[in-house]
């Protein structure tokens, strides 16, 4: 099986997002970065197939030099191999996104290609899909259960399933398929101290993606949204805040 | 010109999500003087005429895509694409101008579906819109699952949408250089305003408001009076037939076994949350057991499901799952954005921490600074001995 994940560089904010000052991007000034929680799930997932079928995976990013860190990252986690579409950081919309990732795994012979079911950062539920189409692959999203039967021609499959109002939809897909998943499909490992010495090491495949085409969605600018004005109320310390709380609980109509 | 609003069945009728994004597409089409329909994939019946009409629906389409049933993301993608290409016998209504759905797993799908057999641009969580030309509209969506906002112009024809699944439009959510009312006021059913009553193209009223939609019935209506907009009986309803593509119907979803597993953490009215504060898996029986006696669901922050301390289907936030109780406390939970984007529908959130400089504690409405190995099993105390429990 080879399988290729593709993951994307995020800021890692923490109580509070900021913005630059023309409010054109989030302020990565003082955030370390890191990949979205989907992707980190996507790329698990790949590991565990290829060590249960044999096989190698693939992690590929569009981005910035610097996403180099995040596909190490990946590397220790048991990918093998890593290519980076090499931006000049200027952000990327989800159709020159598709594109570029589309150009780059077009011959590469992968028999499942894997995504996170979006982006933490631009949330624009679209890139996977529009590869599918692109390669015409097979495709589903959201997917948080894969069972994948490797197989040449009509013998490969997966099924593919998700959480659908309280039950269980399922899909089977023919490979070569396309699937997102989301976070609780598995639980990441952490990285051995022999895979962390293993991706500092590895060399990263680093392509031109090319000038970006044009994008039918055009941002004007971020904000955040206007938080509540007030602080809370702070009822107590301690044990001693309980009868407080109770009351509260209380008013708010919620005690039996 | 016509909004198009894909709207998602369930047994009583259209699903809650896909009522908001009919709310929303009222709200564009009402101010931009545009036409209405709702389309479903399923029978006539499957949802309710008052539903649309209230939302001044006139226009239904029933979707067939020829073919075995179920969901097919890819075909339903292609019978909304034909549909919204040429609207059959479309009553009037012109071209379609955009294309909406909910921001479901499901509307999310189909969408981006859309936008890959299209080639156009796919705007998704959109909380606000209006148009700003002639195959322009200007908008709102969520990033970061809705902890920051994006204004954008969406350039295409048809604009494809999803519209986000908490898009009760934060009051400074709508776009800017344009007073509109929030797309989401939907009045009551039976606000059913003189049938005569044609507003001009660029009147202003609430979304839900029934618009008289020009020439209202098409070339195949009958005669007689045309029933009073806004009642079940304004709507008209066709059924559909598309021709969709074998490998459009490739990947098709087949249903399992219903499971439900005690109160559900989406709808719980209270919700108690722990994160890394409460320090392993063992410390979570005081919260199960607060929230047994509140009636609630126990929720945990990424910490705690990556930590394998709980279940990842006990995550709230931005990667698990949006709660919207009355009341959410919060117990050893710092409060970082992507956790409060899934519990910013809370009414009321209550903080626990031991740090009064968390930043759960300047978003929260109450807080008790302490440690809540203390704090919770006195509340729990409490709580027994009021119901005169042991
Ligand atoms: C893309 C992305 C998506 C994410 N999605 C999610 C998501 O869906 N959900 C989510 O929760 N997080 C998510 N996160 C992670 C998030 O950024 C935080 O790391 C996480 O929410 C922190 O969890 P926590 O509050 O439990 O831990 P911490 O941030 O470590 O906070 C622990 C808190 O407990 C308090 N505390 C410690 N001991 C006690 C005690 N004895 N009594 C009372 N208080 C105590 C501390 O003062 C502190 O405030 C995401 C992150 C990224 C980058």
């Amino acid at each position: 099986m080879e399988v290729c994940v593709c993951v994307k560089r995020v800021p890692m904010v923490g109580g509070a997002i900021a913005l630059t000052p023309d409010g054109q991007a989030v302020d990565t000034s003082m955030s370390g970065f890191t990949v979205s929680p989907h992707e980190e799930c996507a790329v698990e997932e790949a590991v565990r197939i290829t060590e249960r079928h044999g096989g190698t995976v693939t992690v590929l990013t569009l981005g910035p030099p610097e996403a180099e860190q995040q596909l190490r990252d990946m590397l220790a986690l048991g990918a093998g191999r890593a290519v980076l579409l090499a931006t000049d950081g200027t952000e990327r919309g989800p159709v020159a996104t598709a594109a570029a990732i589309t150009a780059a795994v077009r011959d590469r012979g992968f028999d499942l290609l894997l995504f996170g079911n979006e982006a933490a950062d631009t949330g624009g539920y679209q890139v996977p899909v529009r590869v599918a189409h692109a390669l015409g692959l097979p495709c589903v999203t959201g997917i948080k259960r894969l069972e994948v039967t490797p197989g040449a021609g009509a013998a490969g499959r997966l099924v593919a399933g998700r959480e659908y109002r309280g039950s269980l939809e399922s899909f089977e897909l023919p490979l070569p398929a396309v699937v997102s998943v989301k976070e609780g499909i598995n639980l990441p490992r952490y990285p051995s101290l022999p895979g962390r010495l293993r991706a500092r090491r590895a060399s990263v495949e680093v392509l031109d993606p090319g000038p970006a085409p044009a994008e039918g969605l055009r941002t004007e600018r971020l904000r955040v949204p206007r938080a509540p004005a007030s602080r809370a109320r702070v009822l107590g310390s301690g044990a001693g805040a309980v009868p407080a709380l109770v009351r509260v609980l209380d008013d708010l109509g919620v005690l039996r | 010109m016509t909004v198009l609003c894909l709207i998602e069945t369930e047994p009583g009728g259209a699903s809650e999500a896909s009522l908001r994004a009919l709310g929303m597409a009222a709200g564009l089409a009402e101010r931009s003087g545009e036409a209405l329909a709702a389309a479903w994939f399923g029978p006539p019946g499957a949802v309710p005429p008052g539903d649309l009409a209230a939302r001044g629906t006139r226009l239904g389409y029933a979707l067939a895509p020829a073919g075995p049933g179920g969901y097919a993301p890819r075909a339903w993608a292609r019978a909304l694409v034909h549909l919204s290409a040429r609207l059959p016998d479309g009553a009037g209504a012109g071209p379609v101008s955009a294309v909406m759905a909910a921001a479901t797993d499901r509307g999310s799908e189909v969408l981006a579906h859309a936008g890959a057999i299209t080639g156009l641009p796919v705007a998704a969580n959109c909380v606000a819109v209006t148009r700003a030309g002639p195959g322009e509209l200007r908008l709102t969506r969520q990033r970061w699952a809705g902890s920051l906002l994006e204004d954008a112009v969406l350039r295409a024809s048809p604009a494809l949408l999803t519209v986000a699944a908490d898009a009760v439009p934060p009051a400074d959510a709508v776009p800017p250089a344009d007073a509109v009312p929030p797309a989401d006021a939907v009045p009551p059913a039976d606000a059913v305003p003189p049938a005569d009553a044609v507003p001009p193209a660029d009147a202003v009223r609430p979304a839900g408001a029934v618009r008289g939609a020009g020439p209202s019935r098409g070339p195949g209506a009958q005669p007689e009076a045309a029933p009073a907009p806004g009642t079940a009986e304004s709507v008209r309803v066709q059924v559909v037939e598309q021709a969709v593509e074998a490998a459009d119907l490739a990947v098709r979803a087949s249903e399992s076994e219903q499971r439900r597993d005690g109160v559900s953490l989406a709808t719980a009215r209270v919700v108690v949350g722990g994160g890394r504060g409460v320090g392993g898996p063992e410390g979570f029986a005081v919260l199960e057991e607060l929230a047994s006696l509140l009636g609630g669901a126990v929720g945990v922050s990424r910490v705690v499901t990556s930590q394998g301390w709980r279940p990842h289907n006990q995550q709230v936030g931005q990667t698990g799952t949006k709660i919207t109780p009355d009341v959410y406390l919060a117990c050893g939970i710092s409060g970082a954005i992507q956790h409060m984007a899934g519990c910013q529908g809370a009414k009321t959130i209550i903080a626990v921490n031991t740090d009064p400089g968390a930043p759960i504690v300047a978003k929260a409405d109450y807080a008790v600074i302490g440690d809540l190995h203390e704090v919770l099993p006195a509340l729990v105390a409490a709580l027994r001995e009021r119901a005169g429990g042991p």
